[in-house]
């Protein structure tokens, strides 16, 4: 990580205030889950995005309507920035009728037609064999669409990926591969794990173009994400940005993180935190006063307030739903 | 309003733990991500980050304090503007409860397995006069695709050597010349990626064909057809259909080593959200690939090398579509059931010819599908018979006999004359040596024999 530093120039006073709502809601949505987390009413696997926001924020940014997006199991903020119910996301993790799965998903299965975010996978790597996939449709069907397919540092091993890069570089499909590298595949450092660690250069024998991200700035994130956009929807093939980004938390909620040193992640959170470097120009640019940006955090608390009631007091399943969605009925 | 924190959950197992260290004390303000504590669980020691803003109106829980319940309150925090003291002074809350679970299903309640209602499935009427054309396997598995295609132009076929080489057991003949190569797509060697990908496309809107040169090499991608393509709907609550085929040969071919010669059946009859199809003659090929392609759900469609060459007659109808989940009684008898799907059924019925010059009446069922499994047509058929006799190429163990076998036993138990007999391939990897091979896979002589067996007869 560089030294402290400021947001990069760029993004108008309504995109940054707008950045920073997102992220807000996004980091404020995951510590209540955190919370539910420890009071029981979320079960199982549970993988927080927390300090990682400018990612899906910024590239989301650069998308457009109709846009697919997919991603692996670290996916709540990736549903939030599609534009998916708060309340809906939170029911399913808790496993309730209102969840998006109807609770028959939970973390990491969320699937929103109406938004394109087609999940939420658990197997790591799926995502990106499938996402292509999701390019390859878009291909077919020439309309102009693009699909993001977002997955980390450790799926980036997966043998599946460079089988779908191979194909997507091959029939020049329009997919956007946005590796998220938050530097440790649950306990493994990056170093040690992969031969060739700059893994934006993991395209180079396909022919796809790549780059590193500085992922903790939104702004930076938005720019390479809207100049992939750009490459993918002419028609040139898939584009590669590596998402240089940390995650605060654990992999999951039972990971007590002794692979890596508090300093290390205070040093990320004390200097780096996506969020603060918005606030910190929102604030020098006088686009927005303390106070505005506090009724700006109470109204994000009072929407992840309501989902947690809303998780919590939504019925569980009815237990017909058991037998109900195996297939598609004819 | 004083806010609670309360004794976190912090792995699925734990119920309670150890409050290690507080790294907070009372009169201090804290902010959300703020480490406030280190608990000690069952696994590992971790650190408690708050949630909630507030200065720390008071610690309930000494610090090394042990076996501290999961959501005992811990702490009371006042929020900005609170009297502190005040705050400290509340009697806590009652603990929220997770909501208790409710009771399953009575078990009668319970179907064994996701069946479709068979009793409403039928083949189509072949009207009096329609003409017959003796076609191939392999031309009628092609046929199907190619009037799929003509139909919608949302169906394509994908794998290796499907288009410029014209399939590998040219299956695909002639389909590049007409559709072009974008809805005949070559792909690398990829398995595992070809068919991930395919799975994409199909939650995407299209509804993808996609050729194994064998199903031995859909284990590189078996994640995909079960993980992704089987499971996404429920998972999903209903929204993320798949309409995809997988199709390829399937079994034994000749003299390839145990690698290339596994019968897959029973593996993906075992999977729910999947449908299993394994055609013997031609119609059935064509008729149930055509069904294959429009279903909305992924279909695994087996086929078998050894009978792709074979001809048939097939009905000349403009759009001949069969149900899948409806097995066919191939030929009718009073003595004992015989069930086989894809190759076996040939056997089958020649043992059942050998049989009949023998005195015995053997009913011969095609199966067609494994998934859904047509057991209604069994166990009718074993009412009558009173036998069963079940043949199939793969294993024995855990197969499709097996499934068969529990379910009559069940449904037919008073009907039954004799024990259910599997025919099956030998338990162990099929071998090379010629004469090797043929012990262990099953033939005629083996459905003879397991015929007499039940039937008690020396």
């Amino acid at each position: 990580m560089p030294a402290k530093r400021t947001a990069a120039k760029g993004a108008s006073k309504e995109q940054m205030l707008q950045y920073y709502r997102d992220m807000l809601l996004m980091r404020r949505f995951e510590e209540k889950a955190g919370q539910l987390y420890g009071m029981g009413l979320i079960a199982g696997f549970c993988h927080l995005y927390i300090g990682q926001e400018a990612v899906v924020v910024g590239v989301q940014a650069a998308l457009e309507e109709g846009d697919q997006v997919i991603t692996g199991y670290r996916d709540h903020a990736h549903m939030l920035a599609c534009g998916m119910d708060a309340n809906g996301v939170m029911a399913e993790l808790t496993g309730r009728e209102g969840g998006y799965s109807r609770g028959k998903g939970g973390s990491m299965h969320m699937f929103s037609r109406e938004k394109n975010f087609y999940g939420g996978h658990g197997i790591v790597g799926a995502q990106v064999a499938l996402g292509t996939g999701l390019g390859f449709a878009n291909w077919y069907k020439d309309n102009g669409k693009v699909s993001v397919a977002y997955f980390g540092d450790g799926a980036a091993n997966q043998g599946q990926v460079y089988e779908s890069f191979n194909m997507a570089k091959l029939w020049n499909l329009p997919v956007i591969y946005v590796i998220e590298n938050n530097q440790y595949a649950m306990g493994t450092a990056v170093k040690r794990a992969s031969s060739e660690t700059e893994l934006h250069k993991r395209g180079i024998s396909f022919g796809i173009p790549g780059e590193a991200v500085d992922g903790m700035d939104v702004e930076a994130v938005r720019k390479a994400a809207d100049k992939a956009a750009k490459h993918a929807r002419s028609g040139k093939g898939p584009y590669i940005l590596e998402m240089k980004t940390y995650r605060y938390r654990g992999h999951s909620m039972s990971d007590p993180a002794k692979y890596r040193s508090r300093e290390e992640v205070d040093e990320v959170r004390s200097h780096h935190d996506p969020i603060d470097m918005v606030k910190e120009k929102i604030l020098e640019k006088k686009w927005a006063s303390e106070d505005e940006l506090k009724a700006m955090d109470k109204e994000v608390k009072a929407i992840v307030n309501e989902s947690a009631e809303f998780a919590k007091t939504s019925p569980e399943p009815d237990p017909s739903e058991l037998y109900t969605d195996v297939l598609v009925e004819v | 309003m004083s806010i609670e924190i309360l004794m976190p959950a912090l792995s699925p197992t734990m119920e309670e733990g150890t409050l290690a260290k507080w790294n907070i004390k009372e009169g201090d303000t804290v902010e959300s991500g703020d480490v406030i504590a280190e608990i000690e669980t069952d696994k590992a020691t971790m650190e408690v980050e708050a949630v909630e803003e507030g200065t720390v109106a008071k610690l309930l829980v000494e610090e090394g304090a042990e076996n501290v319940k999961v959501n005992a309150v811990i702490a009371i925090l006042a929020e900005e503007g609170e009297d502190v003291s005040a705050a400290a002074a509340a009697p806590s809350a009652p603990v929220a409860e997770a909501a208790p679970v409710e009771a399953a299903p009575a078990i009668d309640e319970r179907p064994a397995m996701m069946q479709t209602n068979v009793a409403s499935l039928a083949d189509p009427d072949i009207p009096a006069g329609t003409s017959f054309t003796s076609t191939t396997v392999r031309d009628a598995l092609r046929d199907a695709m190619a009037e799929e295609m003509r139909r919608d132009d949302t169906v394509f076929v994908m794998g290796e050597e499907v288009a410029e080489y014209q399939g590998a057991y040219k299956v695909t003949r002639e389909l590049l010349q007409e559709f072009g190569p974008k809805r005949v797509v070559d792909t690398p060697i990829t398995e595992h990626g070809f068919a991930g990908l395919g799975v994409g496309a199909a939650f995407n809107g299209l509804k993808p064909i996609v050729e194994f040169m064998t199903f031995n090499f859909a284990m590189q991608a078996i994640d995909h057809i079960i993980n992704s393509a089987a499971k996404t709907l429920y998972m999903s609550g209903g929204q993320m259909g798949c309409p995809i085929v997988f199709r390829g040969p399937n079994s034994a071919a000749s003299r390839v080593g145990a690698q290339h010669s596994q019968d897959y059946s029973s593996w993906y009859g075992n999977v729910p959200g999947l449908k299993v199809v394994a055609p013997y003659d031609a119609a059935d090929a064509k008729g149930l690939l055509k069904a294959a392609i429009r279903d909305p759900n992924p279909v695994v469609f087996l086929e078998h090398e050894l009978i792709y060459g074979e001809s048939f007659d097939v009905p000349d109808l403009d759009d001949y579509v069969l149900p899948l989940g409806k097995a066919k009684v191939r030929r009718e008898g009073t003595d004992v059931t015989i069930t086989a799907h894809s190759r076996m059924v040939g056997f089958a019925l020649e043992a059942a010819e050998t049989l009949a010059g023998q005195g015995i009446s053997a009913e011969v069922i095609d199966l067609r599908t494994i998934r859904p499994l047509d057991t209604d047509t069994v166990v009718q058929s074993v009412m009558k018979t009173n036998r069963l006799v079940t043949v199939e190429e793969g294993w024995g163990r855990m197969g499709v006999g097996a499934e068969i076998a529990a379910v009559v036993t069940k449904d037919a138990f008073d009907y039954l004359d004799a024990p259910p007999v599997r025919v099956h391939q030998e338990d162990v990897p099929l071998p090379y040596a010629g004469n090797l091979e043929a012990l262990s896979l099953p033939n005629t002589d083996d459905i003879v024999r397991a015929v007499k067996e039940v039937c008690y007869v020396g």
